[in-house]
């Protein structure tokens, strides 16, 4: 019950925040929001399941391209753009992981991220409808969902807090049905798992789809909220991000995506001032966390404060 | 011209792609080797390389010659001594966990990347070839009477070129003697076949697998160094080499020095073949699949060799 406390908590007190933010700390945690729901989806796979992907560029860029492509070639409202982004995420994620589930460890690393390249350089070569690099702009009229018009900051911050919700709620609930525990026991013994006779294969693909259709959603609703979609969505380094975020906040806990997003959005907002090559702090930070804090900051919490933190 | 001088020029472009490619990738395929360690930065210091090489081209300018020889002998080793550094200080404490490696190497892509970006700037900067003799290339063609040998235009390469491709090989003849032949090879060999066991045998094994990394990194810079007179230096240049590297160390066999030399001419001649008939992201969509799909359905190669 606590434990639906505090992730309810959080939720509530976001929702204050929409009433007292400044405009500009308040568009940026609409961003960090929907990013954040990325994040958890990578959690799912990467913290819980114990499978380091380096190819959810892939699905984030699905979902975006599903839905941006919808509206902008197909003419899609969007409601049902979204539902063609969620699908996209689902289906790439299902094709994906019926391929790199048959390796493990360094193998299954190198294979999403082959397979994410290959997808980032097909929405180049696709210029002529993804407009590449430059990416097509989402026009206002185009982002009307049942009248309430997404472009507007307020409406903005309120979707994003309906997925984050939604994603946070999904993740807490996963992680600690039966389904949740057996993917942790796959993270910690996959041969015991096997031989108390769990279908090894299909809890991974299962938690490769949720985590992939998660992270689908989340790049659909970004597309959507921000009014753009762009091949930078679908680079290596938008497969990474992820990685760092829940790295940072702490792999295999609940909470963890949502501060590592926030810290690293700072953190990079604040040093972009001084230095355009901001990236350099992503450099850092990864570097120091494998080496000192490899359980991340909410990781550290459950380690000395809270050892029943989901 | 015809097809005929079209698929000569590509194919002597690929050899030079090809060229470099392989010491990219033995060093790459060295470092997985021996250490089983996947270096996300390789790519980086073969761009440091070259960016190196272009510093010390830009110091005693007016002699090209000297210059370009100074880079070759001290690129490779400064970036090699950077590399040693590097592993004592970020991958001996990971105590070289496969999963934990790549993270920090990717963390250790973005220093190097933005360190460069910061102090080298975002212009792309030429060096200058110590020879550059432009060699037509002649060519036959049936005329009126008969067959006749012409120098069609556009058909040629320079000396410089040529050179590349002999130093590649002469470099990978020595990579091979070091491993084969010498004790430091041996040693080399020891400890990819069985780490504890050379543990246990006296081996230092730290010792000997910053030697590696460094190494690794070195062929990296030094492969950089020759492309640099053709291409130029540029802190985003080390992408391609990198994905290329994957590419052939996987096709390769990972770990297998021979597989990855022939995986890498074949990739390299075929690249210089494709790019000109096709479009070259279409090709690089290709390669990525066949990457991938070689490590779910094969990933002891196409070649054969151990498996990983």
């Amino acid at each position: 019950m606590r434990v639906y406390g505090l992730h309810a908590g959080l939720i509530a007190l976001l929702l204050a925040l929409h009433f007292v933010l400044p405009a500009y700390h308040h568009g940026n945690l609409a961003r960090v929001m929907v990013l954040a729901s990325y994040a958890m989806g990578y959690n799912l796979l990467f913290g819980y399941t114990g499978l380091l992907s380096l190819g959810h560029a892939l699905f984030f860029a699905a979902g975006m391209y599903g839905m941006g492509l919808g509206v902008q070639h197909l003419g899609l409202s969007p409601a049902p753009a979204l539902l063609a982004g969620l699908g996209a995420g689902a289906v790439v994620s299902a094709g994906l992981a019926a391929l790199a589930l048959r390796t493990g460890g360094v193998a299954f690393m190198i294979v999403t991220l082959m397979f994410a390249q290959a997808g980032y350089l097909t929405v180049l070569y696709f210029g002529a409808y993804t407009r590449g690099d430059e990416g097509f702009v989402i026009q206002q009229a185009q982002r009307m969902l049942w009248g309430i018009d997404l472009s507007d900051p307020g409406n903005r911050y309120l979707a994003a807090l309906i997925l984050f919700g939604c994603c946070l709620m999904l993740s807490l609930w996963l992680v600690r049905a039966p389904f949740g525990r057996v993917l942790v026991a796959i993270r910690e013994n996959e041969e015991r798992v096997r031989m108390l006779g769990y279908d090894v294969f299909a809890h991974k693909f299962a938690a490769m789809v949720i985590s992939g259709t998660m992270a689908g959603a989340a790049g659909a609703a970004y597309g959507l909220l921000f009014g753009y979609a762009g091949a930078t969505f679908a680079s290596v380094q938008y497969s990474i991000f992820p990685l760092l975020w829940v790295l940072l906040g702490g792999a295999g806990t609940v909470l963890g995506p949502f501060i590592g997003t926030l810290f690293m959005f700072y953190l990079i907002d604040l040093s972009s001032g001084i230095t355009t090559a901001y990236m350099l702090i992503a450099g850092v930070a990864l570097v120091l966390l494998t080496l000192f804090a490899p359980q991340g900051l909410m990781g550290e919490v459950r380690r000395r404060l809270w050892r029943g933190l989901p | 011209m015809d097809l005929g001088p079209y698929l000569v020029l590509a194919t002597l472009e690929g050899a030079v792609t090809a060229a470099v490619l392989a010491l990219t990738a033995v060093g790459l395929s060295l470092v997985f080797g021996v250490m089983r360690v996947v270096n996300i930065a390789h790519g980086e210091f073969f761009m440091l390389g070259a960016v190196i090489a272009w510093a010390i081209a830009q110091a005693v300018a007016g002699y090209p010659a000297v210059g370009f020889a100074l880079a070759l002998v001290a690129a490779p080793l400064i970036v090699g001594a950077l590399a040693v550094a590097a592993d004592m200080t970020i991958l001996k404490r990971l105590e070289y966990d496969p999963e934990r490696t790549i993270v920090a190497t990717i963390g250790l892509l973005y220093i190097i990347q933005q360190l460069t970006l910061m102090g080298y700037g975002p212009d792309a900067r030429p060096v200058t070839p110590p020879f550059n003799t432009r060699l037509a290339i002649p060519w036959f063609e049936k005329g009126a009477d008969g067959w006749a040998l012409i120098w069609p235009w556009g058909l040629g390469t320079t000396s410089y070129k040529l050179a590349v491709i002999g130093a590649a090989v002469v470099i990978l003849c020595a990579v091979w003697a070091l491993m084969a032949r010498t004790r430091i090879g041996l040693v080399m060999r020891a400890t990819q076949a069985d780490r504890e066991m050379a543990l246990a045998f006296g081996i230092p094994v730290e010792r000997v697998y910053a030697l590696v990394f460094g190494l690794g990194a070195g062929l990296a810079a030094l492969a950089a160094v020759l492309i640099v007179p053709i291409q130029q230096a540029h802190y985003l240049m080390g992408a391609d080499p990198l994905l290329l590297s994957f590419i052939v160390v996987i096709i390769g066999g990972l770990g297998s020095l021979p597989g990855t030399v022939v995986a890498a001419v074949l990739i390299g001649l075929s690249d210089g073949i494709i790019s000109v008939f096709f479009s070259p992201t279409l090709a690089k969509i290709l390669a990525t699949l066949l990457v991938g799909l070689v490590l779910v359905f094969r990933p002891q190669g196409l070649f054969g060799g151990r498996g990983a």
